[in-house]
């Protein structure tokens, strides 16, 4: 059951994980970028659950499911990024953050 | 006999204005006028049909004309005691009006089917003529002094629009402000007036107001202010009211100006019907005047006498053709003003107010007569001045006839209608005053000399050189022409004294040829005068003019009425007043206003930076709050 490695290594790198693409997310300009580091974080939080679940609640099966959840969610949610990150392209010819302000104010 | 039908008489026009001013633009022009020329003859043989009964019929009962209300309804109840109603009064003087204003009406909207054929807003010309009619029409039956003063005021709406129909032009947007302005200014008056009134007297009805016997004139003495009494005081200002409206001396300026407006108009509302209103409202107001406030009435005479006199010297010398007749309009009205000043009440006492109503009704024929066949000659000639025109009666033989009988009428040459009713007004005058008389005599002379000088350098004179040969009107525009010249002609022989009196009671009379023969020859001196100076181009007018330099600028200036009133306005009101109170609105009030405004928009200026619109510094704002909330919240768990 017990493989040997501690439950603080699963959360130190779902940490290392999650500040890396918040840092990403703050950071970077390109679009699709930013949709990598919202990817990152979200794995995360999945690694977060499936490690709690495992060493916490060996019989329960919720962290589980959550994960999977939040993997469909994800899948979904890259789609419809994608969509947008595309009309964006079409409308301004641009993917960078920073150009696409004509909302601003 | 039910008189509930005369409501139509209100409704047509109106329904008309909202039909050709809502989908006006939709139908063809020809169709639109149309349909407003047919509204108008509609009411106007109603009115024709409410006349026959009225006089004829029913209006009578064991021979004394009575007041009947034909329709009435509450439109505003404030209380239990001040109400206003809106409804429909018949009376001999509200009768002969409907007659009198649909005929010239629709006299006006055949003649302008062909004067103002091929221009641009001609159905909305109609539209505007149609809500003139029925402004006025509603001022004439109105059965309460509200009424009245509602429909006055769309009467000077509709007065403003028409005169700004041109509205490109700017003399034109100008001089429907002047008489807006003038009248409205003059309306403040009227208004102060009926609150005065119908705060003594308690009522807003006429019939009430006016019944000799009534409450309203017997029992309102009280309290008085220099000298005269609330009510005189009250009367006088209602009056004003009349002076504005019916251009007397000193609210005349605007009539002039009001030529600017397209011809058809100015024959309706500023020569026939409109400018009459102020007479109609002496007369309707007459029993109270004439039992209660004497002294305004004495003010009603001498207005009326100096401003016909006055109309009379300024009309001598005016070259535009249209202003000469709006002159004479303001002398014709100074004549009737004077005849209900001089007026007793009841019987033969009565003489001048019924007059009055005569001479208005054949003024109303032959000036509506005397502006169209002005419209048709500018329309021949392209040109309002006389001093282009000559020899015309070659070219318009029908508008010279017409125009000649006019000319005739208004001198008060038998037998034309003017003979009549000014024979009786100055008949009226000898009775009260010798003066007054004296003043009307030498009108009457200066009339017959304007007016001849009018017609002699348009028909006859030197023939000018036309860039194009005038030719006559098309049948549209003579047509009305020969009907107002007959009528002109003949209404004289209508009796009025049998139909309308001051008290109801039909009384005869007769022409009193002491008065009579003196002012025909007076007449006939102008003409001849006028013969003699203006029949060929002669040099006689000008080594006149030279002569009396003084007087005749004086005259031909107008004696500087507009510019002592620009003086006042501009000079003392405007300068005094008015910039110190514009200083400290665009200064004090504006300023601070405005200062808050600033500040607001300075501070918002700076922090706008913070909505970027990026969402990533969003986020970063939230990330650090978040992560200082938890690190915050560790720190507590661990205390």
């Amino acid at each position: 059951m017990n493989t040997g490695i501690p439950l603080q290594y699963f959360l130190i790198l779902a940490a290392i994980m999650f500040f890396v693409g918040i840092y990403g997310f703050l950071t970077r300009r390109n679009l699709i970028t930013i949709l990598m580091s919202v990817e990152l974080i979200l794995n995360s939080v999945n690694i977060n659950f499936l490690a709690f679940n495992r060493y916490l609640f060996p019989h329960k099966m919720e962290g589980l499911f959550f994960s999977l959840f939040v993997i469909g969610v994800a899948a979904a949610e890259a789609a419809v990024a994608i969509a947008i990150i595309i009309n964006i392209y079409r409308r301004f010819a641009t993917i960078n953050v920073e150009d696409v302000n004509e909302m601003k104010y | 006999m039910n008189f509930n039908y005369t409501l139509w008489i209100l409704a047509v026009p109106f329904l008309m204005f909202i039909l050709l001013g809502l989908a006006g633009h939709k139908l063809k022009p020809g169709l639109s006028g149309l349909l407003g020329t047919g509204g108008l003859a509609v009411i106007t043989v109603l009115s024709y049909i409410t006349a026959y009964l009225y006089f004829f019929r029913t209006g009578a009962t064991e021979g004394v004309y009575t007041k009947i209300s034909a329709f009435n309804y509450t439109w505003l109840q404030l209380t239990d005691k001040l109400h206003i109603d809106i409804g429909v009064l018949l009376d001999p003087i509200s009768v002969m009006m409907l007659v009198v204003i649909t005929t010239v009406s629709l006299m006006v909207h055949i003649y302008s089917l062909g004067y103002m054929k091929g221009e641009r807003g001609f159905e909305r010309f109609f539209a505007f003529l149609s809500l003139f009619s029925f402004s006025m029409l509603g001022l004439v039956v109105a059965t309460n002094i509200f009424q009245m003063y509602i429909f006055w005021e769309l009467v000077g709406i509709s007065s403003y629009i028409l005169i700004g129909f041109y509205y490109e032009k700017p003399s034109a947007v100008r001089a429907s402000k002047k008489a807006f302005i003038v009248t409205r200014f003059a309306d403040l008056g009227f208004l102060i007036g009926i609150l005065i009134l119908s705060f003594n007297t308690r009522t807003f009805d006429f019939i009430t107001l006016t019944d000799p016997a009534g409450p309203a004139i017997t029992q309102t003495g009280g309290a008085a202010f220099l000298g005269l009494s609330v009510i005189t005081w009250s009367m006088i200002l209602v009056y004003m009211g009349g002076v504005g409206k019916s251009a007397m001396f000193p609210f005349h300026i605007w009539l002039p100006d009001a030529m600017e407006g397209p011809t058809p108009v100015s024959a309706l509302i500023h020569a026939a019907t409109m400018v009459v209103a102020g007479v109609y409202l002496v007369a309707r107001m007459f029993p109270i005047y004439f039992f209660a406030a004497p002294a305004a009435l004495e003010v009603v005479a001498y207005i009326g006498a100096f401003s016909s006199l006055f109309a009379a010297v300024i009309a001598c010398t005016q070259t535009d053709i249209k202003r000469v007749l709006a002159y004479s309009t303001m002398s014709q009205i100074g004549y009737m003003m004077l005849a209900l000043g001089v007026s007793g009440y009841g019987g033969h006492d009565g003489l001048g107010f019924m007059a009055s109503m005569f001479h208005l009704s054949t003024h109303a024929m032959f000036k509506a007569l005397l502006f169209l066949c002005a419209g048709a000659i500018i329309h021949a000639v392209h040109s309002n001045f006389m001093t282009d025109m000559g020899g015309l009666r070659r070219y318009l033989p029908v508008t010279h006839l017409t125009f000649l009988i006019a000319c005739l009428t208004i001198a008060g040459i038998p037998p034309m209608s003017g003979f009549f009713s000014k024979d009786e007004i100055l008949v009226a005058a000898f009775h009260h005053s010798w003066f007054l008389f004296g003043v009307e005599y030498a009108v009457a002379g200066l009339t017959a000399f304007y007016m001849f000088r009018l017609y002699f350098s348009i028909f006859w004179g030197n023939e000018t050189h036309y860039h194009h040969t005038p030719h006559e009107a098309p049948a549209t525009m003579t047509i009305p022409l020969i009907i107002l010249a007959a009528g002109s002609a003949f209404a004289g022989f209508i009796p009025f004294s049998r139909l309308i009196t001051s008290d109801g009671v039909p009384f005869e009379t007769e022409i009193e040829w002491a008065v009579a023969i003196p002012s025909v020859l007076i007449g006939l001196a102008g003409i001849a005068v006028a013969f003699l100076m203006y029949s060929r181009r002669s040099g006689i007018p000008d080594r006149l003019a030279a002569k009396f330099k003084y007087a005749y600028k004086w005259s031909y200036n107008k004696f500087y009425i507009d510019e002592i009133y620009l003086f006042i306005t501009r000079g003392i009101i405007f300068r005094y007043i008015s910039q110190p109170v514009a200083w400290f609105d665009r200064h004090i009030v504006d300023g601070t206003m405005n200062s808050i405004a600033a500040v607001t928009q300075y501070i918002s200026f700076r922090i706008r930076r913070f909505q970027s619109g990026q969402l990533q510094k969003y986020a970063f704002v939230f990330v650090s709050g978040a992560v200082l909330l938890i690190v915050l919240l560790v720190y507590l768990w661990n205390q």
